[in-house]
């Protein structure tokens, strides 16, 4: 399990070294998450249309390490973006990846830039 | 600044420091806090749901920033292991040395461990941390995998049927077995643990009373225990819970005062025989007793801060209340005041229905004016009013028989008015929050709905037990000032669900982009998403197809997500009747993507295991052989059971199965504020249980009858009566009325059994709306249902039509493999999810 969670570090936008292209925008459903993968990883990528904004986690819920995240609800708390799980309705900030339930679970999130119509995550890997 | 040391960080050593930081002055000090354990404060009263759903961080009072913001130095995995009062110092494990100015023990207590031979063996465990749960939980999984399964635990008093209460639910067969002739003997007479025996071996938990226990069997690990009447019983593994025992080793040592049985001894000012030093919670003797609960615990904590601010007027009650409900066990137990009490200023009044598995018993003072104390089993529905007569020695109704018979012949509750209760009516034990702090906040203005006053209070957050009283307090305070109990959805939109029904409708709006533009704010949640989804499937009839990022998870797939993240599949057999053609495609379809199935609760067939991508696949081949949609993963009707009536069965009456199909192909796929069951019984035998259904015909003499809002799952409620003798054209048109009105005015996730409840009037008062018509609505409703009727399509044909729509049925977008995080273990001849990590 803990091999599971270590694949997923939050990366950091100036820390990015590989780009890399998930697909064009128009794969990315408005206001609602589709996984994709990259290497052995699963990542979560959302379309916040509502407030032009795109955001990318990893697809593993931490609380029951199963890989459903970008099958969640998103939505806001008190302006804050987030994503609800599925299984049990955990809630997680988009940007700091923070439990927004007050526990102390926590997604690593990932940057995502769009350019030309594509969509690009970034990697450190 | 003065040094203050807090020796303990558990439950009330928790609250001392909650507390102190309260009352603004915590500055004052600096403070130092050592806990023996590995993990901040958690709360003990609901450990056992770590066995269950809840994780540790869950279970914590506070996070562990909580102590540093309010500069608190937590010191935690620290045992103190000496006290120098002489010199104002404390030593720890590590020979640390600190000094203090004022010292707080409160270092609880530890598992009683009675004098039994053989305790050093493995498999042996007591029940208190975390720690002993990780470790039992660990063992039990050892045990079975060695096909070894059978638990003992001994003491069957509160904690003890909560640890057995566990063991069951880690899957062992489990006994209990108790040193004295009852079980929880401080709270229960004879009559009331005959019941609570029966009722626990009914849960699959094997009592045994009277029994000593002499020896523990086995080499190195437990097999077996022996009693000192030499009998044996066969025991894997051993949970000890016999009592506690206050942890006064390092009080003791230090010279201070502690007593005979143990524990330090305090006066009303929680102070030990060592001036500075106090002691609170359960490692605290006074009045010549230990309490094992939060709540005195929580009231120590709130004097010996009080005493250390110098606010030296507040101090112990010598009156301590130990009145308990018993939580987890599947069955009701509760015992307040006196349970015991029979001398001859005593009446006692006992009510028994073994029938029911009901005992109540209220100890009243013969002039009938006292209530001194009681126990109920098996319903403690009136232990929070009977709670209250005895707190406040309010006076009791003119026969007080009627406190726990209900009052016969008439409607009224028999304990009177919630406001009649006086201000110092202590409502939350835990948190000691009476009712007029309670009243006082939303009268005042401070508070203006029930999460405030839990804001404010902290009442309810202890053990839950008060919370339908505070809430009603709230509630009924809220009304006779002429507020509004507003129940917003959500942060988003401050209306409540019918408010937005009746905007949506009037305004025309169709999607849920207008409507948080036009009465909303913010981009929505997991709760108005999903609710907006339904309401526009509840005026217009759309399926979920059309905007599906609003839809609740399951919606938004057509199917039920499952605990690896697969899927189930339902197709609806109307009625439960199905051809032997339609039963060997299911049959067929299950195989080919080895799916697990099972028959369900519904009268059908449930399919599990299928991956997103599988859906539509599954469904094509489902939908050839003349399957539809069963809507299993929506707020919308489920199934309208049937029994086979008289086309078969010798008594039927009428043809329950060919009603039952026409009612639930008329209702299919109809959206509602909560999931909506049927039943049409074919005599008053009920093979269909229709009465546990939010709507149920019974077939009679001339018709059939027609019962409304009942409710099987969490609180079953028998459905009611709403008409007699119907034909069917009527039933049809009363239950379009009876269901587009609970659509209308229900709150979300409300099954029709609490809107009943909720509903000013009750039953007359929707007996006037479908039947009378008094709100002149009962066209509009028959159109509106009729129109929902017309509409309808099934989702899942409407999916695998469309190309577009099938797209979101991909686990990855950029690549066509399956999740490989998945992965089965088989179940007998099928296959089921591997274990949660
Ligand atoms: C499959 C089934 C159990 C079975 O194997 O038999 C089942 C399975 C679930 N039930 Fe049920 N219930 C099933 C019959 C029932 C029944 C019996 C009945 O319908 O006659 C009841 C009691 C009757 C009632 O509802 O009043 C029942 C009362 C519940 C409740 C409690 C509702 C309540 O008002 O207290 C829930 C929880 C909820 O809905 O909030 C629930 C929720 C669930 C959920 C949806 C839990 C979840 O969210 O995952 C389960 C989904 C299973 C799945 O993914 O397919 N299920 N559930 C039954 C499906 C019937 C069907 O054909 O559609
Ligand atoms: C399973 C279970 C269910 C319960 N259910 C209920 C219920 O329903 N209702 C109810 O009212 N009560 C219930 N209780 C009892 C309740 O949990 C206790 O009354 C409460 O926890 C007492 O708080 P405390 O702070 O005095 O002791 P504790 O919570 O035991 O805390 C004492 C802490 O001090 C630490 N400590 C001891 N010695 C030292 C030392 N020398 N140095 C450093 N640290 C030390 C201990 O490790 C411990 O963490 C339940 C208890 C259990 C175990
Ligand atoms: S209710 Fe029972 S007895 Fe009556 S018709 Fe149905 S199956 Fe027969
Ligand atoms: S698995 Fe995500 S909340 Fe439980």
């Amino acid at each position: 399990m803990e091999q599971l969670l270590q694949q997923y570090d939050t990366v950091a936008q100036n820390k990015v070294i590989n780009w890399f292209k998930a697909g064009l925008t128009s794969d990315f459903p408005a206001n609602s998450g589709v996984c994709i993968k990259y290497k052995s990883k699963q990542i979560a990528v959302y379309n916040f249309r509502r407030v032009n904004q795109w955001y990318a986690c990893q697809n593993l819920c931490p609380h029951k390490m199963e890989m459903v995240l970008s099958r969640g609800m998103i939505g806001d708390l008190s302006g804050i973006p987030k994503v609800a799980c599925p299984l049990h309705k955990k809630t997680f900030s988009l940007e700091s990846g923070e439990s927004l339930c007050g526990d102390q679970l926590k997604l690593a999130t990932y940057p995502v830039k769009i350019e030309n119509e594509n969509v690009y995550i970034g990697f450190v890997d | 600044m003065k040094k203050l040391i807090v020796i303990g960080n558990g439950m009330v050593g928790y609250k001392y420091c909650e507390k102190l930081v309260n009352s603004n002055r915590s500055d004052e000090f600096e403070i130092t806090v050592f806990g023996e354990e590995s993990r901040p404060a958690y709360d003990r009263v609901h450990l056992s749901e770590y066995m269950s759903e809840k994780s540790a961080e869950q279970l914590l009072l506070a996070p562990t920033n909580w102590y540093k913001e309010n500069n608190i130095t937590l010191h935690t995995s620290s045992l103190v292991s000496q006290v120098d009062p002489q010199n104002k110092q404390i030593t720890t494990y590590k020979n640390e040395i600190f000094q203090y100015d004022s010292l707080v023990f409160a270092t609880g207590s530890s598992a009683f461990i009675p004098p039994i031979n053989g305790l050093e063996k493995k498999g042996v465990f007591v029940y208190r941390t975390l720690e002993d749960l990780d470790a039992i939980k660990s063992y039990a999984n050892q045990l079975k995998k060695q096909g070894r399964n059978e638990a003992v635990v001994l003491g069957g008093g509160l904690l003890g049927l909560e640890a057995a209460n566990a063991a069951k639910a880690l899957g062992l067969n489990t006994h209990v077995v108790e040193f004295a002739p009852r079980l929880m003997p401080r709270q229960l007479d004879k009559a009331g643990s005959n019941l609570l025996v029966s009722k626990i071996q009914e849960l699959g938990i094997e009592v045994l009373l009277e029994k000593s226990t002499k020896t523990i069997l086995g080499d190195s690990s437990i097999n077996g225990l022996e009693f000192s009447d030499e009998s044996q019983l066969k025991s894997d593994i051993l949970i000890i819970s016999a009592g506690i025992r206050p942890r006064d080793e390092l009080a003791k040592a230090a010279g201070i005062t502690v007593g005979e049985r143990g524990g330090i001894q305090v006066d009303e000012k929680m102070q030990t025989s060592e001036k500075d030093v106090y002691a609170i919670g359960e490692v605290a003797l006074y009045n010549q007793s230990i309490y094992g609960l939060v709540a005195p615990g929580y009231d120590m904590a709130k004097v010996a801060v009080a005493q250390l601010l110098q606010e030296y007027e507040t101090t112990m009650d010598a009156h301590i209340d130990l009145s308990t409900q018993l939580k987890l066990i599947g069955t009701e137990v509760g015992s307040f005041g006196n349970p015991f009490i029979s001398d001859h200023s005593v009446s006692v009044i006992t009510y028994e229905n073994k029938l029911k598995g009901i005992y109540k018993r209220i100890n009243v003072s013969k002039d009938g004016h006292k209530l001194y104390g009681g126990i109920l089993v098996g319903d403690t529905s009136d232990y929070n009013t009977l709670f209250q007569l005895y707190n406040n020695s309010m006076k009791l109704p003119e026969n007080p028989e009627d406190l726990i018979l209900g009052s016969r012949g008439s409607n009224t509750g028999s304990a009177g008015n919630i406001l009649e209760l006086p201000d110092t009516a202590q409502v939350c034990s835990c948190e000691s929050v009476n009712k007029g702090q309670i009243c006082g906040l939303v009268e005042d203005g401070s508070c203006n709905s029930l999460s405030e006053v839990i804001d404010k209070t902290k009442a309810t957050t202890g053990c839950e037990g008060c919370k339908p009283m505070v809430s009603e307090l709230v509630e009924v305070t809220l009304k006779s000032l002429g507020k509004q109990v507003k129940k917003d959805i959500c942060e988003h939109f401050s209306f409540n669900r019918q408010e937005l029904y009746d905007l949506i409708k009037i305004n025309k709006v169709t999607t849920f982009e207008q409507a948080i533009e036009l009465f909303g704010s913010g981009s929505g949640c997991e709760t108005c998403k999903p609710l907006l989804a339904s309401l526009f499937s509840s005026i217009y009839m759309e399926t979920a197809n059309k905007q599906v990022e609003i839809q609740d998870s399951n919606d938004r797939f057509l199917a039920n997500i499952q605990r690896n993240g697969t899927y189930s599949v339902v197709p609806r057999v109307a009625g439960g009747e199905i051809t032997p053609e339609k039963l060997i495609s299911l049959g067929e379809v299950a195989q080919k993507f080895n799916l697990y199935t099972k028959i369900t609760g519904g009268q059908r067939i449930d399919m599990f295991g299928a991956q997103l991508h599988e859906l539509p696949l599954i469904w094509e081949e489902l939908i050839e052989a003349g399957f539809e949609s069963g809507h299993a993963y929506g707020k919308s009707l489920r199934t309208v059971k049937s029994c086979v009536g008289s086309t078969w069965c010798r008594f039927g009456m009428h043809e329950s199965v060919s009603f039952a199909i026409e009612i639930e192909n008329r209702y299919r796929g109809l959206r509602s504020p909560h999931k909506l069951k049927g039943g049409v019984s074919g005599c008053i035998r009920e093979c269909a249980e229709a009465r546990g259904k939010d709507f149920g015909l019974i077939a009679v003499e001339g018709g059939w009858n027609l019962y409304v809002c009942g409710n099987g799952g969490a609180n079953p409620k028998h459905a009611i009566l709403l008409a007699e003798q119907l034909d069917e054209q009527t039933c049809i048109k009363y239950l379009d009325r009876f269901l587009m009105y609970y659509i209308r005015t229900a709150a979300p996730l409300m099954r029709t059994a609490a809107w009943l409840e909720k509903l000013d009037g009750g039953i007359d008062y929707l007996k006037k709306v479908v039947i009378e018509d008094s709100l002149s609505l009962a066209t509009e409703l028959e159109q509106e249902m009729q129109s929902l009727v017309n509409r309808y399509q099934c989702e899942w044909k409407q999916a695998i039509e469309d190309p577009q729509m099938i797209k979101r049925f991909k686990h990855f977008v950029n690549s066509d493999q399956s999740d490989d995080n998945l992965s089965f273990v088989p179940l007998r001849d099928q296959k089921m999810p591997r274990a949660w990590r």
